[in-house]
């Protein structure tokens, strides 16, 4: 396109960024090297007219390798008039949640028209702070295994508890262990003297409603031997509880294996915490999210070269569809699968293809362990957030 | 007729087809590692000595005489060594090697022996049946080990791990190893030149009579033979004279026609005539007046005798003299003399002390047979000595009989000071080493591999000496050359290099048919029975030592043999010039570098760091475990990623490290993620008690705490036990000892009742935990035994756990730090590493083309599990 000298330039609609600083603005793009963020920590209006006036051409090409960064600045186009800011009402109207799969441990949903910040502090909070209930203490009465007593407790660790961490407090240092705290297991299992080994599996472990059964050595023996947790009633009773009994969430987890003759008996002490001080009381065995990908073909892709792009991709993003005439050209059938490889973008017909992610949408998985059902764990997570904004606006007001 | 015809032709068409690539030929590795092993060479020289060579000792020294009375002497009819038993008081208790290292004991059988001797003034002989000379170390895994031919359970059931290579001895519950010692060739003409500059021709005799050592050396244009029996050089021309050359040109002739060569001699025999010597009369009488006074020459009566003695027995020994003939001598002789005269012609000839070729690897057996002989040796003389001097005495109540003066002791304690010592010092034979056996290091699996596979060269360290430290060409496929230890020792691989696959080969080759390989492999199929040694002895396979593959030319692979025709790559090798084909080529390496993944890819020095570090890897060492000091991980992985020496070994068996999921990123330096990838290494320790009995049958004893301070570990039995925390003095044995060790109690049951008796006999002597301050230890393993004075002992192991780390593949890595998981990056599939690696930390020397194919090869490895590392001959 012919240069256009900057007085006679059109005038630009308000509130409209052009299409190339629009994508610019809400997509991320893919070219066959790197994702690469073609667009300026833009200052001021100066580089904007630069770049309106050369076009888009020179966005794309030349600035590309230079300029890696976003436009975050909300007066980032304040030189063309539109104005970048988060509008609280804009969000209450964008803002979209879709669940697209759910089953007992695993959440897939989408989160559109939220900024990565926030976004990540979700992933953060549900890996490291949603608290849930985890074995802390393992009282050893006798274990004959091969296993030492610090790895097989901390194998006990480990395992996801079946229990509504809501429904417990914190045992804080000062606490005594009470049926509010603590929740209490046990574990008795022999391995015959003549037979097979023995494979010890979680559904061992036997919840103590009414507490520890073991008495605390006590130096003076004529007082009254106490016990390890002081329960006031029986965990049972309890009105959230009563209906469901606790337990472990899965009984096929080997915790060890045993020989003829050899013996474990132990009491285990499950308490709350949060996956920041330990990872086993993380409600996740990992959360994570992806922005949307967006594959568009810039051209039409026919004969051979639809079928080698249909080929090249390992995640069947592409499809054939017939266009009469026994021809067929290839289609985009399943965007939303693309992870990003860049397979399709390699080698020859490079530029018929726009990879992008989309800025603000993002498709979240959390794969929980067990202890909390996939979406509590999410639900929980913002009201921690809530929570923390809360405690923030409190401390400044 | 005709329909077998045709098939004939078509099996035989078949069998002509070229193939691409011999690749069932690997599968000949583990088969010859059955027959041979890693640590067979140690195993095999050790039985050999058992078996035959203890007996040849035997038979060389069958008599001891009494020097006055001849009539009154002992021979050794015949020699054998028992599975291993030690003899208690009363009862002879079999002994198994896991019990000797927690009892402290030696693992040794007896050395019984049949003998015949006569008593004074009696003419029939007495006859004597197994009677115990001595008791010999067994090595473990030898034919006389009781560990032989057992299989994994029967191994498990005696405590043994089944992945123990063996070969190693125990003494005194201490494992030694003799290292391989690497030592100037015995009987080979050696041309050098000495400290004074001088030609120098030497050769060590080595027979079963004797070992000694002759040197020829040139002295102002004079060729001089040096023996220590003589006071002075003798020239040589007079020795020719004195074994009967009486005749120069027939010297001359022996030397060869070159003129040359008589020039080099003339000199010589210009000597020899100015002393006037001309008939081996003379030589012998001149030799005579040259005599050395040496005690050993003392008893001979005859002087000329004597120097014909000294010519047959210790002048190039191992040249036999049959009825006084000494042609074979003269013969030989003349070689050598031949030998420093090309050396002085042409410098090129001198001998390179260093070549492997000139060096043999003396083994376990040899370096025990040795002290053995030397220590069978000096018991006769003690008996001949101890029976003389009882003769002597006139007044005797018992009749003088052999028996009373056999001991046992010299040659028990000989053996068992010098193997658990390493000094080698046996005065009879020259020798002097220190050193020779070494304990064999237990830290990981592979360092004991290593160890057992460890080659100890002859020279002194503390010599400035490049020589032997550098790397020899010759070295290349014998000696493991990556893994070179602080210059001090080398390892060596499985001798499975010395063996070459033999080209079918070369009859075959004759005809130009192209498969020499397929016929043999198809013909293995049919019959599917036959073993290596089958191969072997059907010459398809040779074993070759270095001095053969100076005549040969070996292929690393099959493509390297060129096609028929012009191969423009190979072009300056003929197919036809080739003789062998190697088996596999990794096996140029030894276990230590064979489990470094694509090695040849690598840099160089990583390869050696990697060997040195492989060592330290922390992962299972055994299946049994009681060593003094162990490192163990709690979660020890297979590697994804295998190499054929890991499983040859069994090391996929035992694990030594942990697969990880790998980040290469910039990200805050090396960094790991979870706990629990880091909770691993437990550090055990050992510590001993041991209940003493005294001489006025007190004893010490054991009792019950009694809520003391710093017992709170111990059981009612006094003993600490197993999973109890213990801290820094922490009591482990509640100990008691007699206060009144000397005299006699005159009423033992007032021990008994320990309350009267408490303060009053016994003083505390407890043992307590002597750890460092600070760290909470528990207590893993309590062992208690009985020593061999029957002595109750107890072993405890003390596990604690620390946090040291490492990465793999010649990288040592470092913390940095460690990071929580919600730092940490995660891919678009959801994956989160557990450690990340700075990419500035790769090393730069690569091409990026080498070093992308390495992730590439990595990434692919990781994924289709174990997949085998294969040099690919593209790459």
């Amino acid at each position: 396109m012919s240069e256009t000298a900057a007085l006679n330039m059109q005038d630009i609609p308000q509130r409209q960024l052009p299409e190339h600083l629009e994508l610019q603005r809400t997509r991320v793009f893919c070219k066959a090297d790197a994702p690469a963020h073609i667009s300026k920590k833009v200052m001021g209006s100066t580089a904007c007219y630069v770049d309106v006036q050369k076009e888009s051409k020179l966005a794309t090409d030349d600035l590309k390798d230079l300029i890696t960064e976003d436009v975050e600045y909300s007066g980032g186009y304040a030189g063309i008039g539109f104005d970048n800011s988060l509008q609280v009402d804009d969000f209450r109207r964008d803002f979209k949640v879709e669940i697209k799969n759910l089953s007992m441990d695993v959440i897939e949903f989408d989160m559109i028209g939220i900024d990565a910040s926030l976004a990540n502090a979700f992933r953060r909070i549900m890996i490291a702070e949603v608290p849930t209930m985890a074995i802390e203490k393992v009282l050893i009465v006798n274990n004959t295994s091969v296993m030492a007593d610090e790895i097989l407790s901390h194998r006990l660790g480990l395992l996801p508890i079946e229990a509504d961490p809501r429904l417990f407090d914190f045992l804080s240092e000062n606490d005594t262990p009470n049926e509010r705290n603590t929740i209490v297991f046990k574990m008795e299992v022999h391995c015959k003297r003549r037979g097979p080994r023995l494979a010890v599996k979680s559904d061992q472990l036997k919840w103590l409603p009414n507490g520890s059964e073991l008495l605390m050595e006590s130096p003076n023996p004529s007082t009254k031997p106490r016990r390890f947790t002081s329960f006031s009633c029986s965990q049972a009773s309890l009105p959230q509880i009563s209906g469901r009994p606790i337990g472990m969430k899965h009984l096929d987890i080997i915790i060890t294996q045993l020989g003829p003759g050899q013996s474990i008996e132990l009491e285990a002490h499950a308490v709350k915490g949060t996956g920041k001080v330990h990872a086993k009381w993380s409600p996740v065995g990992t959360t994570w999210y992806r922005m949307l990908p967006e594959v568009k073909l810039l051209k039409e892709v026919k004969g051979n070269d639809a079928e080698k792009l249909v080929k090249k991709c390992p995640k069947k993003v592409f499809d054939l569809e017939d266009v009469g005439h026994a021809m067929k050209k290839a289609v985009v059938s399943k965007p939303r699968d693309c992870t990003l490889c860049r397979e399709c973008v390699g080698g020859a017909g490079e530029e018929n293809i726009a990879l992008r992610r989309v800025r603000d949408h993002f498709i979240f998985t959390v794969e929980s362990t067990g202890a909390l059902p996939a979406e509590v764990v999410f639900t929980e997570a913002v009201k921690i957030l809530e929570e923390k904004c809360e405690r923030v606006i409190s401390e400044l007001s | 007729m005709g329909y077998r015809e045709k098939d004939s032709v078509e099996t035989h068409n078949n069998l002509a087809k070229p193939i691409k690539s011999a690749v069932d030929k690997f599968a000949l590795l583990p088969e010859f590692l059955k027959v041979r092993g890693l640590v067979k060479q140690h195993i095999d020289s050790f039985n050999y000595f058992i078996n035959n060579d203890i007996k040849k000792i035997i038979k060389t020294n069958d008599r001891i005489v009494i020097p006055q009375v001849p009539s009154l002497y002992l021979r050794y009819t015949k020699i054998s060594i028992g599975k291993p038993v030690e003899y208690l008081e009363h009862h002879a208790e079999e002994l198994n090697p896991h019990m000797c290292r927690l009892s402290d004991r030696t693992y040794a059988s007896p050395i019984k022996v049949d003998i015949e001797y006569t008593r004074p003034n009696q003419t029939n002989k007495e006859y004597k049946k197994d009677l115990v000379i001595g008791r010999m170390p067994i090595m473990l895994r030898s034919s006389s080990c009781v560990l032989s031919g057992k299989d994994e359970a029967e191994l498990a059931k005696l405590g043994e791990c089944p992945l123990d290579p063996g070969g190693y001895f125990i003494i005194k519950g201490n494992e030694k190893v003799i290292l391989i010692q690497e030592q100037l060739s015995k009987n080979r003409i050696i041309i050098d030149t000495d400290s004074k500059g001088r030609v120098n021709a030497s050769v060590t005799s080595s027979t079963h009579e004797t070992k000694t050592k002759t040197v020829f050396f040139i002295d102002k244009d004079k060729i001089y033979l040096q023996l220590n029996q003589f006071s002075k050089p003798i020239s040589i021309m007079i020795i020719m004279k004195a074994m009967g050359m009486e005749n120069d040109q027939e010297v001359m002739q022996m030397l060869g026609r070159d003129p040359k060569y008589g020039f080099l001699l003339l000199p010589s025999m210009q000597e020899c005539r100015s002393e006037k010597i001309i008939t081996q009369k003379q030589a012998l009488e001149y030799l005579q007046g040259k005599l050395a006074n040496l005690s050993s020459l003392r008893f001979e009566i005859n002087k000329d005798d004597r120097v014909k003695k000294i010519l047959t027995n210790v002048f190039l020994a191992h040249v036999p003299v049959k009825d006084g003939n000494f042609r074979p001598k003269c013969i030989y002789t003349a070689v050598m003399l031949k030998r420093m005269m090309d050396a002085v012609l042409n410098v090129e000839t001198f001998d390179d002390k260093d070549y492997v070729g000139n060096k043999r690897l003396e083994l376990s057996g040899q370096l025990v047979a040795l002290l053995f002989e030397d220590l069978f040796k000096t018991m006769n003389s003690q008996v001949a000595s101890r029976m003389e001097k009882a003769y002597d005495k006139a007044s005797r109540s018992t009749p003088l009989d052999f028996i009373h003066y056999m001991m046992s002791d010299t040659i028990t304690n000989g053996l068992e000071r010098a193997i658990s010592t390493g000094n080698w010092d046996l005065k009879r034979f020259k020798m002097n080493r220190k050193g020779v056996s070494q304990v064999l290091s237990r830290l990981a699996f592979i360092a004991t591999l290593g160890y057992m596979t460890r080659v100890s060269p002859q020279f002194e360290k503390t010599r400035k000496v490049s020589g032997p430290r550098a790397l020899q060409p010759s070295q290349c496929g014998k000696l493991g050359v990556v893994d070179v230890e602080d210059l001090s020792g080398e390892e060596l691989h499985a001798p499975d290099s010395f063996l070459k696959f033999a080209n079918a080969m070369r009859k075959l080759r004759r005809k130009s048919v192209i498969g020499e390989f397929v016929s043999i492999f198809v013909h293995e199929r049919q019959d599917g029975v036959r073993s290596f040694d089958d191969f072997v002895r059907e010459g398809l396979i040779e074993y070759l030592d270095v001095n053969e593959e100076n005549n040969a030319l070996i292929a690393l692979y099959e493509h390297e043999i060129p096609k028929d025709g012009h191969d423009e790559d190979n072009a300056d090798v003929q197919k036809s010039s080739i003789t062998h084909i190697e088996i596999e080529p990794f096996t140029i390496l030894g276990v230590v570098a064979g489990l470094i993944p694509y090695p040849h890819h690598n840099q160089s020095p990583r390869n050696t760091y990697q060997c040195a570090m492989g060592k330290q890897a922390m992962g299972n060492i055994a299946y049994n475990q009681a060593y003094t000091l162990l490192y163990l991980l709690v979660y020890p992985q297979r590697p994804l990623l295998t190499t054929r020496t890991i499983e040859l070994v069994g090391y996929d068996k035992l694990g030594a490290g942990q697969n990880a999921t790998v980040a290469v990123m910039s990200y805050s330096g090396y960094d790991i993620e979870d706990a629990i990838v880091m909770n691993k290494s437990s550090l055990d320790r050992g510590q001993i008690v041991v209940k003493e009995i005294y001489s006025n049958e007190t004893s010490d004893r054991i009792v019950r705490p009694q809520n003391e301070p710093r017992k709170q570990a111990l059981d009612a039995d006094g003993i600490a036990a197993p999973g109890q925390i213990v801290r820094r003095h922490d009591i482990l044995v509640n100990k008691q000892s007699p206060r009144n060790k000397r005299d006699r109690i005159t009423n033992p049951m007032a021990l008994k009742d320990w309350y009267t008796s408490f303060l009053i006999d016994y003083a505390p002597s407890n043992v307590s935990y002597k750890g460092p301050e600070g760290e909470t230890t528990v207590v893993d393993r309590v062992m208690l035994y009985s020593d061999k004075d029957n002595k109750m002992c107890v072993k405890f192991i003390i596990r604690h756990i620390g946090d040291k780390f490492s990465s793999r593949h010649g990288q040592k890595g470092v913390i940095g730090t460690i990071v929580q998981q919600e730092d940490f990056p995660f891919s678009e599939e959801g994956i989160c590493p557990d450690l990340i690696m700075n990419p500035h930390g790769f090393p730069r020397y690569y091409k990026p083309n080498n070093f992308l194919q390495i992730f590439f090869f990595f990434f692919i490895c990781s994924l289709f599990s174990s997949l085998h590392y294969r040099p690919s001959p593209n790459f």
